[in-house]
């Protein structure tokens, strides 16, 4: 604190902003929070189905920020690098996937005996491309910046995410007939994803057994997108834990110069997480396609914002944390829309940010990180 | 080899670069490339000549480069201000061709020739927003002002961009022709917020008129159409522009007044990934009706897929802002039994001068917009008024737009009242059937 470090003759003039951070805090509560989270408890009591719904919606879009937010965090916990460009990777894989499925031909009327395997080749491909895509900003645009001041490939980051979202936006044009139509007939327009995965109601059965009021939803979607993102983020969690390679990242996390002495190829460490932060963006990239059915070129943009928040909320650089930070951000959001407004979801989300990182600076799995200058 | 790379990386950057600035200006040469072919039947190389040069938008290039009037006398101006960029683009297309149709009908001449017209089209939209910019409807604006030829401007299409431009083509005198907007402050006084409209015209004199009814009709319309079939029960959702919510508190108030039941009422932001949670409460709420005031270009298919993909199986209404193709491609299979409403009529719905007006024009461009219609008016009104003074005077050319009455144009006989709406009442409710819009009534 460098207030501290002053002189006491000016003890008395020295603001208490903690004092004030705690106060607004009480404030926010009071205002944003305390009637919601009553209503929430009330809600628990009186109409538990629709709670139990939302939590579920929460859950659902949580997994796939958390997917996102994991390569926020991968390359932040190695370089130290907030990868601006990770957001429109994702699209950019959204975008890669819906073309394959317009290759292929892909609808809502494919046999599923020819569709699933095709989505799983569609998967592993867009994961392939966003990775390597990944790879290549990391090996051009950041490395040559590695010991550079920290601002230059922040800013670098930047420049990339706009070069990749004016790809995303000529990629509209790519009308070729052999997309069989996939981008629609205006270049800048959302364009519509067919719907590859069924919305059909899992719990309906259980309509029977409870009668009328029963209305509960959680669709095949929603359990695909929850599969996929779950074995995506054990297996990757697993990986970085328990490999020799994940060692070796884990190492070069925390000390590059030690680990490089240890023999540890930093530069193909740093290489590895960034492909890996880009397969799990083509997979949230093709899985959120399928799951919203749009993919707009701006769809990064708004994503990357939420996941680095999500990751930023669980402690950057922590796998765990950009785990349960996105799925906090999900139920956060979902529960505001319905208990508050949607106009002020993204003041609740962000003033809830705000809190943990006055209380918790290093999030809320953030380990006290060494500031490297 | 590091320096390698970075030529490389050089070379990434410059063609993002190059991207970013080729996709607007690439849309601009399409859109002018077009008219280009359409007015050739004109006897002047000077209205084709305009609107290749219409991309720089600076007023001083435009008057060198526009010299060639050649000897048919002074040029007048006729500029129109739309969002050519993004998913408007569809729509607005038709609106100019519309206008290039009317003007090439006039031969490009008024007055026997004393004027020769030249049009500009110009896009208040960008390709970062996908939809109307403030910004750039404010440059237009300024150009449009400062160019001493511009005698008309023909827009805007979004409400939104309307409060920004009146107030500065108000100080220049220039009047304004709206094909499309329908936000009822604009013109009304008590309709709209406190000021208004007052506050657009700071010389005190309107300068603004519009040939489509505004929204304080047509919000009362969809509400009394939604009472009509049956309906009790509506969720309203808004966009939080000036046109979607006003037109959305239109309806609630409307709808409260002959008994519908409002059951819950939110904005939504336009930015949004989904809107899963917003339908789920929806659908908790239980209304025969959601009704959505906005445009397709704020999320409007993914609101709908949403909703749709919740189970919710009522009806969905909106206004004429989500009344386009645009529209029917973003929501895809979750638009089928849409209402939509829209000020006016649509372009097979016309009769005499204007059924005319619709077999020509279907048979030069193929198919129309609600809106292409009202573009082909506002020229028609424009051609009019400078044909009754037939002086390049931007007052006198105004003072002649407001005074029009009992003009016989392709939307029927209609006039100026003195706040620059138009006399005329008629809405329409469209249904989405299969891949179009299918034309249900005609409300009053």
């Amino acid at each position: 604190m460098a207030s501290e470090a002053v002189g006491s003759n000016f003890q008395k003039r020295v603001i208490p902003w903690r004092t004030i951070a705690r106060v607004a805090l009480v404030v926010f509560f009071v205002l944003f929070l305390a009637v919601p989270l009553f209503n929430i408890l009330v809600q628990m009591v009186t109409n538990p189905q629709l709670l139990l719904r939302q939590l579920l919606i929460g859950l659902t879009n949580g997994a796939y920020i958390a997917l996102i937010a994991l390569g926020y965090t991968l390359v932040y916990g190695i370089v130290e690098l907030i990868n601006f460009a990770h957001g429109e990777v994702y699209m950019i894989g959204a975008f890669f996937s819906l073309t394959l499925v317009g290759l292929f031909s892909l609808s809502d009327e494919t046999p599923y005996a020819t569709r699933i395997p095709l989505m799983l080749l569609i998967l592993v491909l867009t994961m392939l491309a966003t990775a390597l895509l990944n790879a290549a900003i990391e090996r051009f645009a950041y490395r040559r910046l590695r010991n550079a001041p920290r601002l230059a490939p922040l800013i670098s980051a930047i420049g990339v995410s706009f070069v990749l979202q004016n790809v995303g936006l000529l990629w509209g044009y790519l009308r070729f007939p052999a997309f069989n139509g996939v981008m629609g007939s205006n270049a800048v327009a959302p364009k519509s994803y067919p719907q590859l995965i069924p919305n059909d109601n899992l719990l309906a059965p259980l309509e029977g057994v409870f009668g009328e009021a029963f209305r509960l939803r959680f669709t095949t979607k929603d359990l695909v997108v929850i599969v996929v993102s779950a074995t995506l983020l054990i297996a990757l969690y697993t990986f970085v834990q328990r490999t020799k390679i994940g060692k070796a990242m884990r190492a070069t996390a925390q000390d590059r110069d030690a680990s490089a002495l240890m023999g540890i190829d930093v530069n193909r460490t740093i290489t590895l997480a960034f492909l890996l932060g880009g397969a799990l963006a083509g997979a949230a990239g093709m899985l959120v396609g399928m799951y919203n059915g749009t993919v707009v070129y701006t769809l990064g943009f708004t994503a990357g914002l939420r996941s680095f928040t999500a990751a930023v909320l669980g402690g950057i650089g922590n796998i765990l944390g950009a785990m349960l930070g996105g799925l906090l951000i999900g139920l956060i959001s979902a529960l505001s829309d319905q208990y508050i407004s949607t106009e002020w979801t993204n003041a609740v989300v962000f003033g809830i940010l705000v809190i943990i990182l006055v209380l918790r600076p290093n999030g809320l799995l953030g380990e006290d990180v060494q500031q490297k200058a | 080899m590091k320096r390698h790379a970075s030529i490389a990386m050089l070379g990434v950057l410059f063609s993002g670069i190059l991207a970013a600035c080729g996709a607007p200006t690439g849309g601009t040469t399409a859109a002018t490339s077009a008219p280009a072919t359409a007015a050739t039947s004109a006897p002047s190389t000077a209205a084709t000549a305009a609107p290749a040069t219409a991309a720089t938008m600076a007023p001083s290039t435009d008057a060198t480069a526009a010299p060639s009037a050649g000897g048919s006398g002074e040029v007048i101006k006729i500029v129109s201000s739309l969002p050519r960029t993004g998913s408007s683009k569809g729509q607005t297309d038709t609106i100019v061709n519309a206008i290039q149709q009317r003007l090439a009908e006039a031969n490009n001449q008024v007055c026997d020739g004393q004027f020769t017209l030249e049009y500009e089209d110009m896009d208040d939209a960008t390709a970062a927003a996908g939809k109307w910019d403030a910004a750039q409807e404010a440059s237009n604006a300024n150009s449009a002002a400062a160019d001493e030829d511009v005698m008309v401007y023909i827009g805007t299409f979004n409400s939104g961009a309307a409060q920004i431009s009146i107030p500065i083509l108000n100080q220049a005198g220039l009047v304004m022709i709206s094909p499309a907007n329908t936000y009822p402050g604009l013109t009304k006084p008590g309709k709209g917020d406190e000021g208004e409209p007052e506050k657009y015209f700071p010389t005190g004199k309107p300068n603004y008129t519009r040939v489509v009814p505004a929204d304080d009709l047509q919000g009362a319309a969809a509400a009394n159409f939604a009472q009509s079939i049956d309906i009790t029960k509506v969720y309203i959702l808004d966009d939080t522009e000036l046109y979607g919510k006003g037109i959305a508190d239109v309806f609630e108030a409307t709808a409260t007044e002959i008994g519908i039941e409002v059951v819950g009422r939110d904005s939504i932001d336009g930015k949004a990934a989904d809107y899963r949670a917003l339908a789920a409460k929806i659908l908790d709420a239980a209304p025969d009706m959601v009704y959505y005031g906005g445009i397709t270009q704020n999320n409007a298919g993914q609101l709908w897929k949403d909703i749709r993909g919740e189970g919710f199986e009522g009806a969905m209404m909106g206004p004429d802002g989500i009344a386009e193709t645009a529209f029917l491609e973003a929501a895809g299979d979750a638009a089928e039994g849409t209402y939509t409403t829209f000020g006016g009529l649509p372009g097979d719905q016309l009769e005499g001068a204007g059924a005319e007006w619709y077999a020509s024009y279907t048979a030069e461009f193929g198919t129309v917009e609600p809106y292409t219609s009202y573009g082909y008016e506002a020229a028609n009104v424009a051609i009019a008024a400078i044909e009754s003074v037939c002086q390049k005077d931007r007052a006198a050319i105004l003072d002649a737009v407001f005074a029009t009455k009992d003009f016989e144009g392709i939307l029927g006989t209609w006039s100026f009242d003195e706040n620059g709406d138009t006399s005329l009442t008629a809405m329409s409710v469209s249904q989405v059937k299969g891949d179009a819009f299918e034309f249900i009534e005609v409300t009053e």
